[in-house]
């Protein structure tokens, strides 16, 4: 990266620069407007705006997470948008990127808050242990994550939560949660946040969002969990091609049966793909290869809040979460003692009733009326 | 953490576990109720069995006599039609039986989705018109209660729903599926304290019939 660290260069140049023509250059706009689900006419319009994009300052910020996200964001294929993408922005800090350590890495942060004030975009993977939690569990320079966070985003343009962890708790906030581990969006609420959830997130949609916000120069449109529409807009299972077999009714029993083997769906086995919203059935991984049900795994539902909490991977979707028929016994054993009690009552009710009872004769109603 | 996967991840654990437990505690409180509050003794000398009789009767009164279709056709017509297109809905669709198997450990062959899915119709379609009749009958609209309305609505709704959410009518998903599964768990909650019960005891006074009519030595 360093050499390209020249913040005051257009994108346009900047891609001059590192050699690539103007054909590779619109190749590249039809794969972000196709990336961001825009019609191709744009295509003009994008290379416009890219042209002139000025390189944004990014501070990436680590918290409690598993570099995965990162891992699935440099292990994309070069050359490819992700790596021109990664190039073009001006990536001033990131832990595992990044040449400098210590002082000199944290100095770097301040400077490019200083001198981008109001223009940063800050990307956070990783969760954060909330302001009530012990910060003892996560620092960085001896700083809390949650303090860092704070310091960051305060003069950002945006903040961009990466992974299921940082968008939604993830793993750190399973139960029982130790770390008291906090979402981005339940700390910043003066910045708009926008979520790329998934463990990992698809690499081109990570670099989709960045795409879309140096063309357009906003963020693009969300939805209820602040994701990009764009990429979370339909479930896995309305993509899934094996959504037929899912409509017939032919299903997968176990991992090497018959249906297994006929690429049927794999509902009974665990797949989440219903209540999933990701991209992976319409982009796939590994620069479009495969994805996790092509290759006969069900979806794990990694980029929907609390999917470490569901029943379990290899429960199917209509499964209740820890319930057994432990609960029945249980509950038909109190029921037993309850009805036996009331059982008790009535009788004894019935016995003092017959013991009490005092006869009237046709004659003593008559008077009383 | 909120949204549509907070309120499905909710109702598929904790309110599933409080659904099932007042269930639980309901009906076998009122079954035990009803076993050990028993009949009053009978001191005349039995003319036949109970047994026999009993166990007929469960069937015999399960299939409208004949006078009772001719009163009443459109009573036991669509009253057999939803209610079989019910059971098979509960009992014999797949995502269902994953269900039961998760929670009972018991576990049986299901049927194709697209089958289910036209019961479901119908099923939904008959329940719609057990409400037009109930309201357009002058007699039943007499003796109709709030309870009638309430369970009818409950279980509408559990049909309903979870046509919604198959289908996908409701978006997001996690959203028509928690309500689907939460109209499930109201219906459990509700079945020991209402005339639902029936589903449990429907058949055994069936066979209280039967066994009494028996010991008297009567057809039933
Ligand atoms: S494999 Fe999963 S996502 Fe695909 S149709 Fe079946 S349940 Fe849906
Ligand atoms: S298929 Fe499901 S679990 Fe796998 S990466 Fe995609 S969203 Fe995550």
């Amino acid at each position: 990266m360093a050499n390209l660290k020249t913040p005051d260069k257009t994108l346009g140049e900047g891609l001059r620069e590192i050699g690539l023509s103007r054909r590779g250059f619109l190749k590249f706009c039809a794969a972000t407007a196709s990336m961001m689900a825009l019609p191709p006419n744009l295509v003009p319009a994008i290379a416009a705006a890219l042209e002139q994009a000025r390189r944004p300052s990014v501070i990436w910020l680590s918290f409690q997470e598993c570099t995965g996200c990162t891992e699935s964001l440099t292990r994309s294929h070069s050359p490819s948008v992700e790596n021109l993408i990664l190039d073009l922005v001006s990536l001033d800090y990131h832990h595992t990127l990044q040449a400098a350590a210590g002082e000199a890495a944290e100095e770097a942060r301040l400077q490019a808050m200083e001198a981008n004030r109001g223009q940063y975009l800050v990307i956070v993977d990783g969760s954060i242990p909330g302001p009530d939690a012990n910060p003892g569990y996560s620092t960085v320079a001896g700083h809390s994550n949650y303090d860092i966070l704070m310091e960051t985003v305060e003069h950002a343009a945006a903040v961009i939560a990466v992974g299921t962890c940082a968008a939604f708790g993830g793993l750190p906030q399973a139960k029982p949660n130790p770390t008291g581990a906090m979402s981005v969006m339940d700390l910043v609420h003066d910045k708009p946040v926008i979520n790329v959830s998934g463990c990992p997130p698809i690499p081109m949609v990570i670099t989709g969002v960045l795409a879309h916000y140096l063309t357009f120069g906003r963020l693009p449109e969300l939805d209820a969990y602040r994701r990009p529409m764009a990429f979370y807009g339909q479930s896995i299972h309305d993509r899934c091609y094996r959504r037929p077999f899912y409509d017939k009714g032919l299903f997968a029993e176990s991992f090497d049966d018959a249906g297994a083997k006929l690429g049927w769906c794999l509902y009974r086995l665990g797949c989440k793909g219903p209540t999933t919203y990701n991209a992976c059935a319409t982009m796939r991984w590994n620069s479009g290869t495969s994805w996790p049900v092509e290759s006969g795994h069900p979806c794990l539902g990694c980029s929907e809040p609390g999917f470490w909490d569901d029943a379990g991977f290899y429960e199917p979707v209509s499964v209740p979460i820890g319930v057994t028929s432990k609960t029945l016994i249980e509950g038909a054993a109190v029921g037993a003692v309850a009805g036996a009690g009331i059982a008790a009552l009535a009788r004894k009710a019935k016995k003092e009733a017959v013991a009490n009872r005092q006869p009237v004769t046709i004659d003593e109603l008559e008077q009383k009326l | 953490m909120s949204g549509a996967m907070g309120f499905l991840l909710w109702v598929k654990g904790p309110m599933f576990n409080i659904a099932l437990a007042i269930f639980a505690i309901g009906l076998i409180a009122r079954l035990v109720e009803i076993f050990l509050l028993g009949r009053a003794p009978n001191y005349a000398e039995p003319r036949a069995g109970e047994w026999g009789p009993g166990l007929r009767t469960m069937l015999s009164r399960t299939i409208a006599d004949p006078g009772t279709f001719k009163r009443a056709p459109f009573n036991v017509v669509v009253g057999w039609v939803w209610h079989i297109g019910f059971l098979i809905a509960l009992l014999l669709f797949i995502p269902h039986i994953e269900l039961f198997k998760g929670v009972l450990g018991l576990y049986w062959p299901g049927l194709p989705n697209p089958v289910v899915d036209l019961v479901t119709a119908v099923t939904l379609i008959t329940l719609l018109a057990t409400l037009v009749h109930r309201l357009w009958h002058p007699v039943k609209r007499r003796i109709s209660t709030t309870e009638d309305y309430l369970v009818w609505t409950i279980v509408f709704m559990v049909v309903l729903t979870g046509y919604l959410a198959y289908h996908r009518l409701v978006e997001p998903y996690p959203l028509a599926l928690g309500m689907h599964i939460l109209s499930a768990e109201l219906m459990l909650i509700m079945l020991p304290f209402t005339k639902l019960t029936h589903i449990f005891t429907a058949f055994i006074a069936r066979w209280y019939n039967g066994a009494a009519f028996g010991r008297k030595g009567v057809q039933s």
